[in-house]
């Protein structure tokens, strides 16, 4: 990488409204900001892009004081300024619009834009005028029809985000800084929202856009920042960057791994021989999933490739005994056996990851290391605990193997990214040395080198023997990892392929289309 | 847009109905309140007679303005999702320490000052404790429940008479405001006056102030509260700080009409606050409710008392049971709100 701290330069000669040097931000000992620097012009769309983990929200944080720097200056219009919280920074001109959840339900539509910043007449708060005012900025925003008497939590995420908006232009910020705004909307929301950064730039105001959508990132900003790993890697004007570029800058080798990755397993080959681990027949539950035949053997990976409800979710929870089966049975290793429960499968030495991170993976609350321990835990039983020495031992080849930053192991769970999240889930259900791995969309939502890292301990578990069962709505990582492809649709099996060079996502696409026209009902 | 954010221009009939219920889903439970009120009066007058009279609305706001008063405070901490549960240790405390200065010869008014003062100093522990040591509210005010109690005990364990002449009776006094036929009089003391002004300023404080309206958001989400910029902090020590001090008025109150304190004063009167509270359409979870809600439900737990002690046949000692089933009731009400809210 040449020219790793390219400074673009400012669309004109003029002084920047923030300038952001040498940010350095700890959390409980571990370095998550780096000495970053960010400067914003007036009239100007910045985006800041990297990914999840990089360090993005933390640089806002610091801008807005939400987060102690431990050094660095900041400089509003050239004065330096020590941020103290958002309240400050509003009165200051900088407004921050986060995402739709961080609204109050209970009030109202203008009590939510407006709080903070009500009309006040002799006589207290002026709801009449209050209202009136909401309703101008909603307008703004296309939002005309909108009763701002209407409570905040009768709305859909993608109103409720217009008015997380609405709320920060009430301020008429000189800094408008939006983190993942577009994420709960849908095209027509997301022209509005651009059409409306366009014209604050336009009239000057400074806008900091943080969004994982890049068509969106190219389509409004005029220059980035980019930042990996919390450190700053280039401030770039848009136009100097194609997309391939910005990704290489955001993910670094990463790209390049995943093309091995997939010649890698494309090379591996895998014979059946004997008996296979798991074996179902005719495997079922009335309205959730049509009976179905599925073997794994030892050493393969099988991957469910269908759309949203095609029943690989629901085939995958019958295999995980997180949901009864009331037709079919299951061998494992050749006896037959009834999963009434994840614990039982357990005991089955069958794992299952559920696509649901939040409410059925990680146990929030917990440290990442009693979340690794805990499986393995309740398969022993709890009167034979582990050891502080066999946590350790099992900590380390965890850390190691799915690359965790040793600081995050003792830090509550919910407050890691979600990709860090996934790979604690991941070696939860390791620790229990599974002979299969039932893996429901464990590379949604998190990062490309956490994808990555999955991606490869997935290859490399099946490489050990592991059965592994691989879910993703992203096709591409399915063709990449698996051996044999089983195809879903409908809740029903519609064929298997064996994975090879000529199978690509189209394969896979025209066969769940193809069925489509043989399905004389549809 | 979503046709259920709308606003059709001229809604009709049922539709329209319905369309004002959900904007008004939050006042669901008061309404019901409300409706159970005037239930209770209609069924009394029909069953014992002698509710719907002059005196007995008079007693009904006199004998319940140190509750009312008490209410109000819990009411703003309830809306923030904490709870108080101080405020009856606080009242004996205040009381017995009160009366004590006046009888050793303090001047009443000065000592009617102190006794709000120890509220406002025990709510500020509270506030401090939830706020810069985070403790949990729960545990922060059982804390100064136990710490009241324990100081009103040192204090005295024997009821400790304020003397007849002592000017602070005189907030106890009723004022004819009407001379009805016999005893059928309306009436008030300062007390429910005292009462009247606490409810207007908490309604004016929750509903058009700045901090009235931070109270309600910190109830709906602290995390997104602080996000938007408000102040989290301070609102919430003034939080206690508003409890504390009205627990230390309602002793002055209380004093007041009985003439006399004791360190067993206001046992449970923190649950009936909250239970009054509750009943009014205030969420537990803090983030909806009204101050005038907990007054209704005041009025509901006095009123069941009157007719309790008119039917005779009912045993005090059910009194609690019965709060209990209403308290459940509400409770039940609130959820189903809640569920509706959610779809």
């Amino acid at each position: 990488m040449s020219g790793r701290k390219s400074v673009a330069q400012p669309p004109e000669v003029q002084r920047p409204v923030v300038e952001m040097r040498g940010i350095t931000v700890e959390f409980s000992g571990v370095r998550v900001l780096d000495g970053v620097d960010l400067t914003l012009y007036p009239g100007e769309v910045h985006a800041l892009m990297g990914e999840n983990g990089a360090g993005k929200s933390t640089l806002i944080g610091a801008l807005t004081g939400t987060y102690p720097m431990l050094s660095g200056e900041v400089r509003i219009e050239g004065e330096e300024r020590m941020p103290t919280g958002v309240a400050r920074s509003r009165a200051e001109g900088i407004a921050t619009v986060f995402q739709e959840t961080h609204l109050s339900p209970h009030l109202t539509v203008a009590e939510n834009v407006m709080i903070g910043n009500e009309v006040r007449g002799p006589l207290g708060i002026d709801w009449k005028a209050n209202r009136t005012r909401a309703a101008e900025v909603l307008a703004r925003l296309g939002l005309d029809d909108l009763d701002p008497r209407c409570p905040l939590s009768a709305l859909p995420p993608a109103v409720k985000q217009l008015v997380a908006v609405a709320r920060a232009l009430v301020v008429e910020p000189r800094v408008l800084v939006l983190d993942e705004p577009t994420s709960s909307l849908d095209a027509a929301d997301v022209n509005t929202l651009l059409r409306v950064v366009r014209s604050l730039r336009d009239r000057g105001v400074a806008v900091l856009f943080v969004s994982h959508f890049l068509e969106q990132v190219f389509d409004v900003a005029d220059r980035m920042t980019v930042l990996r790993g919390g450190r700053f890697i280039g401030e770039y004007p848009a136009g100097d960057l194609d997309r391939a570029d910005l990704i290489s800058k955001m993910i670094g080798e990463d790209i390049e791994a995943l093309k091995a990755l997939r010649s890698e397993r494309l090379a591996h080959h895998y014979s059946a021989s004997g008996e296979p681990t798991l074996r179902a027949s005719a495997l079922g539950r009335r309205g959730t999933m049509d009976p179905t035949d599925i073997e794994l053997s030892r050493g393969e990976v099988v991957g469910f490739a269908g759309l949203h409800g095609s029943g690989r979710t629901e085939l995958a929870r019958l295999m995980g005994g997180a949901e009864r089966a009331d037709s079919g049975e299951i061998w494992v290793d050749g006896s037959r056996v009834q999963l009434r429960s994840p614990g039982a499968a357990l005991h089955r030495r069958i794992a299952l990851s559920t696509e649901n991170l939040r409410e059925e993976g990680v146990i929030r609350g917990l440290t990442a290391r009693e979340n690794i321990v805990l499986a393995l835990q309740a398969m022993r039983g709890w009167s034979r605990p582990l050891s502080r020495g066999e946590q350790g031992a099992l900590i380390e080849t965890y850390l190691e193997a799915l690359h965790l930053a040793p600081g995050d192991i003792d830090r509550p769970v919910e407050e890691l990214s979600g990709g860090t999240q996934q790979k604690i889930l991941l070696a939860r259900l390791l620790a229990t040395r599974p002979h299969v791995l039932i893996l429901d969309e464990p590379t949604r939502g998190i990062d490309i080198g956490a994808k990555l890292d999955i991606q490869r301990r997935v290859a490399k578990l099946a490489g050990e023997g592991v059965a592994v069962v691989f879910i993703s709505s992203e096709l591409e990582e399915v063709v990449r990892l698996s051996d044999r492809i089983v195809v879903l649709k409908d809740r029903e099996k519609i064929g298997e392929l064996s994975n090879g060079p000529g199978v690509t996502v189209d394969t896979i696409v025209e066969m769940i289309a193809a069925d489509l026209h043989d399905d004389p009902e549809e | 847009m979503s046709t259920l954010t709308t606003a059709p221009p001229a809604p009709t009939g049922a539709r329209a109905l319905v369309k004002r219920l959900s904007l008004h889903l939050d006042t669901l439970p008061t309404g019901a309140a409300v409706v159970i009120f005037i239930g209770m009066i209609v069924y009394g007058e029909a069953a014992y007679g002698r509710i719907v009279q002059f005196n007995t609305l008079s007693n009904l706001l006199i004998n319940n303005a140190h509750l009312i008063i008490l209410t109000v405070g819990l009411t703003f901490v309830i809306l923030t999702g904490g709870i108080d549960l101080s405020v009856g240790a606080v009242i004996a405390f205040s009381s017995v320490a009160g009366v004590m200065l006046m009888n050793a010869g303090w001047n009443p008014w000065i000592a009617m000052a102190l006794m709000v003062l120890i509220g406002t100093a025990f709510g500020a522990a509270s506030g401090v404790l939830v706020q810069y040591f985070h403790v949990q509210p729960f545990i922060a005010t059982l804390a100064m429940m136990f710490l009241g109690r324990g100081l009103a005990s040192i204090l005295s364990t024997v009821p400790e008479r304020l003397a007849d002449d002592n000017p602070v009776r005189g907030l106890g006094t009723q004022i004819k405001l009407y001379d009805g036929p016999k005893v059928n009089d309306i009436a008030i003391t300062p007390g429910v006056v005292i009462a009247a002004v606490v409810v207007a300023a908490a309604f004016f404080v929750l509903h058009r102030t700045r901090t009235g309206r931070t109270v309600y958001a910190i109830g709906g989400s602290e995390q997104s509260a602080a996000l938007m910029g408000l102040p989290v902090v301070a609102t919430k020590m003034w939080v206690y700080i508003i409890s504390g001090s009205l627990a230390g008025l309602a002793a002055v109150v209380y004093t007041a009409r009985l003439g006399s304190a004791q360190n067993i004063t206001g046992i449970g009167w923190e649950l009936d606050a909250i239970a009054a509270a509750v009943i009014g359409g205030t969420l537990l979870t803090g983030g909806a409710g009204f101050v005038l809600g907990s007054v209704v439900g005041a009025l509901v737990l006095g009123l069941m008392n009157v007719l309790i002690t008119r039917d005779g046949s009912i045993p005090p000692e059910a009194t609690t049971i019965i709060t209990g089933g209403i308290l459940l009731v509400f409770v039940l009400l609130q959820r189903a709100v809640l569920a509706r809210r959610r779809e």
